[in-house]
């Protein structure tokens, strides 16, 4: 058996090597491994397949966790792009923001991001039976969030928005077919995909909410309590088949 | 096919393109070290077909003069090449690209820079004593003469350096960490659809026009037959090159601003138009018309440089990625956020742009993120935690 605590430093080293470093440190049994001068090392914490803790410090290149099943990660730093990139259990915990297509294809598992986040967030998150994605950005989003949005559950909390701004995301939902979203604050018509609808939220809704809000809250030291109080906005798709008829002759 | 075509031993099958652009928008001028670490960062973004630099402020002893970076594919074409230097303008320098012959790069080419100054009389009289009509006029000439010599950059203290080869390989071959300039851009390549030779690496330059490119245009077809009838014509065989002649077309030739060229090359939907007010709509609806084969199609994202500016652009759904970040002075543009916390490690602001709105950097204007941006400010205090672990 290894130490229970590992230190690495990632300065210089290529991704398959950290990687490979990391899958020897969780096969010799380490609970935490701390990750240093990370500088873009992708796919950090892939083919992982139980809970170990990883602090990454530095700034973990594209696709973060990426089929990771199991730990949880947690970056202090921004996170790039893809992260949770059709990942399938455990944790990612951002304390910062993270760019395009986080929770890519993501399968299972939760992703909390403290801040902002880019372009098509959730593109593809899908759910089955027991696995349901769950994704919470504490920011904005940018366009095409959730588009085609398969599942799971996604939390927009806006809490980097100027008092009196709105969300600026456009297509929002475009070819969602399944899951839902909940986006505290209001949204116009136009913001939203084709495929998408508001509906009011009810007491399953404000009790799912609750618990993501709490785990965020405890997360990066918020106040529940005031998240809460503002108003939430609660999408969901149309239809589970929007391009059904698309290719049907 | 990318197996049989790569005769560089990589067994790279897919990734994409990585850029990275610094400029000091106070002017100060820094070495290519910066660029270098940065660029060297995303060495995995390509696949060693490709890779260079631009910089500017880089020959301030011959800031008057424009600076020609020839590459003969067919070195016997050099003196037939300076006898029309020397016939079109007055050479006040010559001499071979300084590079160093240790690296394992097959086949360079002979790479020479020529500073040129330009004698009002040999100007034609239709282009009214405009030096750089008569420049792009020149470039034009020579890069299509089939003579096997190929002009890459022709602006006033702008160097433009590239060749097949990881960035590395490419910055140490010409010492790139060796020159100084106030606006550096950089590139890494993962050749699609055109062929990997020098000449199609990027930065693409025209007068002091540069530009690197991540992304596919499918529009290519339709913006050079366009501009084939400006006078511009493609000879690098790679897509990007139209983007550096609808630069000098739409900023310099017909004045539009930055953000007019952005709304040219990355309109908005006809659904975000339908929204806007009347003026902006009128506007928008009369760059669709007029210039309707400027529409860069398909997925990219550019850094455009000229001397005093550097801008970042996506395309207006943002299918390519772009990172901005501002540090005093320092205006940072980058595929990755990584590469610019490794030369940078303390940011003021890190942003992701919004498709199709640029992001421009110009001396003497302090550095604003641009409205409906998403701002982050990120405590750095993992960049100390290091010191204190032994490893």
């Amino acid at each position: 058996m290894g130490e229970p605590t590992l230190q690495i430093d990632a300065g210089g080293v290529h991704y398959k090597d950290l990687n490979a470093q990391l899958r020897q440190a969780v096969a010799d049994g380490a609970e935490r491994v701390d990750l240093y001068n990370v500088f873009g090392q992708r796919y950090i914490g892939t083919d992982l397949h139980r809970s170990v803790e990883i602090h990454i410090h530095g700034t973990p290149g594209n696709d973060l966790a990426s089929f990771m099943d199991g730990p949880c990660i947690v970056v202090h730093g921004n996170a790039q792009d893809g992260c949770g990139n059709t990942m399938n259990g455990g944790e990612v915990i951002v304390h910062g923001r993270a760019g395009d297509a986080t929770g890519y294809s993501m399968r299972g598992g939760k992703v909390f991001i403290r801040d902002d986040v880019g372009y098509r967030v959730a593109i593809h998150m899908k759910q089955y039976e027991d696995k349901r994605p769950i994704i919470v950005i504490g920011g904005t989003a940018q366009h095409f969030l959730g588009e085609y949005m398969a599942g799971g559950v996604l939390v927009v909390l806006g809490l980097t928005l100027r008092p009196g701004e709105r969300h600026t995301a456009n297509f929002i939902g475009t070819g969602m077919h399944g899951g839902v979203m909940y986006i505290r604050g209001e949204l116009e018509d136009y913001q939203l995909g084709k495929e998408v609808g508001q509906v009011p939220m009810e007491d399953a809704d404000h009790a799912l909410l609750r618990g993501l809000v709490d785990e965020y809250a405890a997360h990066f030291d918020r106040d529940a309590g005031d998240i809460l109080s503002l108003t939430f906005t609660k999408l969901v798709p149309l239809s589970l088949r929007p391009y059904g008829r698309l290719y049907a002759y | 096919m990318a197996s049989l075509e790569n005769r560089y031993g990589d067994d790279k099958v897919y990734d994409a393109c990585g850029l990275f652009g610094i400029m000091d928008v106070s002017g100060e001028r820094f070495s290519g070290r910066d660029i270098v670490t940065g660029i060297t960062n995303m060495e995995e973004r390509g696949n060693g077909l490709g890779a260079g630099f631009a910089v500017y402020g880089c020959y301030p002893e011959h800031a008057d003069c424009y600076a020609f970076h020839v590459m003969f594919t067919e070195p016997d074409s050099k003196p037939q090449v300076e006898e029309f230097l020397n016939e079109h303008f007055v050479m006040s320098r010559r001499e071979q690209v300084p590079h160093q012959r240790t690296t394992e790069l097959p086949n360079p080419p002979l790479i020479w820079r020529y500073f040129l100054c330009i004698d009002p009389k040999r100007i034609p009289e239709e282009k009214n004593g405009d030096e750089e009509e008569y420049i792009v006029d020149k470039v034009m000439e020579l890069n299509t003469s089939g003579i096997g010599a190929y002009i890459y950059a022709s602006g006033k203290n702008t160097g433009v350096f590239k060749g097949v080869g990881h960035p590395s390989q490419i910055a140490e071959y010409f010492g790139i960490e060796e020159y100084e300039g106030y606006l550096w851009t950089a590139h890494a390549r993962f050749p699609t659809n055109t062929p990997g030779w020098w000449g199609g690496a990027h930065p693409f330059g025209l007068l002091d026009w540069t530009v690197v490119h991540n992304g596919e245009i499918s529009s290519y077809g339709t913006n050079r037959r366009y501009l084939e009838m400006q006078g511009y014509h493609c000879t690098m065989q790679t897509d990007t090159e139209v983007m550096a002649y609808a630069a000098d077309l739409l900023m310099r030739r017909h004045h539009l601003p930055v953000e007019v060229t952005a709304t040219v090359m990355a309109p908005p939907l006809w659904i975000e138009i339908e929204r806007m007010a009347s003026e902006d709509q009128m506007l928008a609806r009369t760059l669709r018309q007029v210039y309707g084969s400027l529409l860069i199609n398909g997925p990219f994202t550019v850094i455009i440089a000229r001397q005093g500016e550097m801008i970042g652009l996506t395309d207006r759904i943002r299918l390519r990625p772009l990172t901005a970040a501002a540090s005093g002075d320092r205006l940072y543009l980058s595929s990755e956020e990584a590469p610019i916390r490794l030369v940078s490690p303390e940011l003021d602001w890190v942003w992701t742009p919004v498709g199709g709105q640029p992001v421009v950097g110009r001396l003497g204007e302090s550095i604003e993120p641009p409205m409906g941006a998403t701002l982050s400010v990120q405590a750095p205090a993992y960049a100390c935690a290091v010191q204190s672990v032994g490893v």
